[in-house]
């Protein structure tokens, strides 16, 4: 591979502009959210700055009129973590089976394709209505769980299938030559190659999950999660508070980011070093 | 046909096959394994092979697929397929104030189809999607062009792409309302634009207007145009370019004959993502256009919230049938499913 220093052509120059543009798209609205988050205690949420301070965080936390963002959090998060373990067997097990035809194959993918572009409202609205009929109450870890697998689960398989598409088979045909039952086949050899895909759809499906609001907002009951949260807040007050919930979330999403980063880099440096050896 | 009135060999069918692919495994394997790991072996024995066929035989391979898709296939019917059919059952009841009455009625419909502000909305939202559309797809084609054939460092190309996706992690209503202390009267745009003597006076169509609704769409759904894009491009084997330009084909017409070809895959998954998504919106119209402008499914949530589900499920049949419409036309223009399930 040639260094950057390689003659380019200007294609490059022009897409890279563009690219740092986009980057700065992206980021500017989002650095005057985190720099607004820091406003002073008699400020609001345009420019000027009336000082700096603290108070938004401490809103967020104290007991009060903001006393439901802690809770609300927590109940994303849990909601979030169970919709990523649950995406993550089901459509790593769906995009298995996927890669052989089987009656129904045809059915089930564009069962999958709508349930990825139904309106999401619409979705929520139609459990709402089930759950509704059948005379139950809906609940974060009934309907608004299912709402979401309905999202989630599309989404995992069809990364799923694009982790597939370059995973070389005759691993497996090496395993079932050297003796391995399916089960080994699948422990030792499929999943350990699928890892770096599968951690995809796990952060993935957590983030779409932990984002979601339209599909959530009818099937939740009386327990709101945090984008239900702040989507009240923006309805009833605006105050720099919704900026500092923006900063903080960035922030935990930053070290998430970070540690999975970590982890697969370890994890591709251990392959390579096993590779040299081999 | 003289072939077929010949006596079958003793073999059936099934097994001739299994062995004949076991002979070529065989040959692979010895091909492979001559010299360097087994030379006193020259043909690895058999009988692990054999063990695997007899143990297979007992399970059809489509039911080993239906296991592991059954999970997937139930919850999708029962969460997904099932309300779907609900609603269009109940898009025929009838309703008053009360509550709702199993009918067989077609008047939602005809309310529903002759207001003229079903019509107005279908074309403001309409009007949306295909602008969104076409800026999504000209800047994520072109960011994942960038990332798949300019950027060679492995590394680098990592973490441009979390770079991209980073603000995907923040909540999509705070990355809806972090434009509004940009674009406002007295926003940072503006006085930026005031600063460098620019304007004189700050503008005010930035805010509350179409055009924050398309800044706000574009903001948050370019990425769901890069993922696809980027994936069908990185299969591309850049020999391919090399070969084309090598030819003697201009910049445009590899574009045209060769890159856009093996990646319609990638652009038609992300274009039903963006339209879908901007068709499904009701928050960011709502919040962006400062009630100026109307989706479908802001009319038909203030519906839900009237509790009048009867015409809400009408007003989402059509809806749903129009998105689908819409989809099914772009997955005829290339067929998704071949190159993404092989």
């Amino acid at each position: 591979m040639s260094g950057p220093s390689a003659d380019r052509p200007w294609t490059f120059y022009v897409l890279g502009a563009l690219f740092g543009a986009w980057l700065l798209f992206l980021y500017g609205p989002m650095v005057v959210i985190y720099v607004l988050s820091f406003q002073g205690p008699n400020g609001g949420v345009t420019f000027p700055m009336v000082g700096t301070s603290l108070t938004w965080f401490r809103d967020i936390i104290r007991p009060g009129q903001m006393a439901n963002i802690p809770v609300a959090f927590g109940r994303s998060i849990g909601l979030a973590a169970l919709v990523s373990a649950l995406t993550v067997v089901i459509s790593v097990a769906a995009g298995l089976g996927f890669r052989r035809r089987f009656p129904g194959s045809g059915v089930l993918f564009y069962l999958a394709v709508a349930s990825l572009v139904m309106p999401s409202l619409l979705v929520g609205f139609g459990i709402g209505l089930g759950f509704q009929v059948l005379g139950l109450h809906p609940g974060l870890f009934t309907s608004a769980l299912g709402a979401q697998l309905t999202w989630t689960l599309p989404f995992g398989l069809f990364t799923m299938f694009a982790v597939v598409s370059r995973f070389n088979r005759s691993y497996e045909e090496a395993a079932n030559d050297l003796g391995a039952t399916a089960f080994q086949r699948l422990i030792h050899v499929t999943l350990p190659i699928l890892l770096p895909g599968i951690i995809g759809i796990a952060m993935g499906a957590f983030t779409l999950s932990y984002d979601e609001y339209a599909r959530t907002t009818l099937t939740i009951g009386a327990r709101n999660t945090l984008p239900l949260e702040i989507y009240a807040l923006i309805s009833s007050a605006t105050s720099p508070t919704l900026f500092a919930i923006g900063t903080l979330t960035t922030t935990v999403s930053f070290l998430l980011i970070g540690v999975t980063l970590v982890v697969v880099f370890r994890m591709q440096r251990r392959r390579a070093a096993v590779v040299v050896k081999g | 046909m003289t072939f077929l009135t010949k006596p079958l060999p003793r073999l059936r069918a099934g097994e001739v096959e299994a062995q004949s692919a076991e002979g070529e495994d065989d040959r692979v394997g010895t091909q492979q394994g001559d010299g360097a790991c087994r030379p006193d072996h020259p043909h690895p024995p058999l009988r692990g092979d054999f063990s695997r066929a007899q143990r297979g035989r007992g399970f059809q391979p489509w039911l080993v697929s239906w296991l592991q898709v059954g999970p997937l296939a139930l919850i999708l019917c029962v969460l997904f397929a099932a309300p779907t059919v609900l609603f269009l059952v109940v898009s025929f009841f009838d309703y008053d104030r009360v509550g709702i009455y199993p009918a067989f009625i077609m008047d939602n419909y005809r309310d529903l189809l002759t207001t003229p502000a079903t019509l107005r909305v279908y074309i403001s939202s309409l009007k949306f999607a295909v602008i969104v559309w076409a800026i999504t797809l000209f800047l994520g084609f072109n960011i994942a062009w960038f990332l798949i054939f300019h950027i060679r460092n492995s590394i680098t190309r990592t973490i441009l792409f979390l770079l991209c996706a980073i603000p995907f992690w923040t909540s999509g209503i705070i990355r809806t309302i972090a434009w509004i202390p940009f674009l406002g009267r007295n926003g940072a745009f503006n006085q930026i634009l005031l600063d460098l003597h620019i304007t004189s006076k700050p503008l005010t169509f930035l805010l509350f207007s179409d055009f924050a609704v398309i800044i706000t769409y574009v903001h948050l759904f370019t990425l769901l145009m890069v993922g696809p894009i980027a994936n069908s491009l990185s299969k591309i084997d850049p020999a391919l370019l090399e070969a084309a330009r090598d030819a003697g084909a201009s910049r445009f017409r590899t574009m045209v004959d060769v890159v856009i070809p093996l990646s319609k895959t990638g652009i038609v998954l992300g274009s039903i993502l963006v339209f879908t998504q901007v068709m499904g919106d009701y928050f960011v119209v709502k919040t962006m256009s400062g009630g100026q402008s109307a989706s479908i499914v802001s009319m038909l949530s203030t519906q839900i919230q009237a509790m009048e589900y009867p015409p809400a499920s009408a007003n989402a049949m059509v809806l749903v049938g129009f998105v689908a419409i819409m989809v099914a036309g772009m997955m005829f223009v290339v067929d998704v499913r071949k190159e993404l399930v092989k």
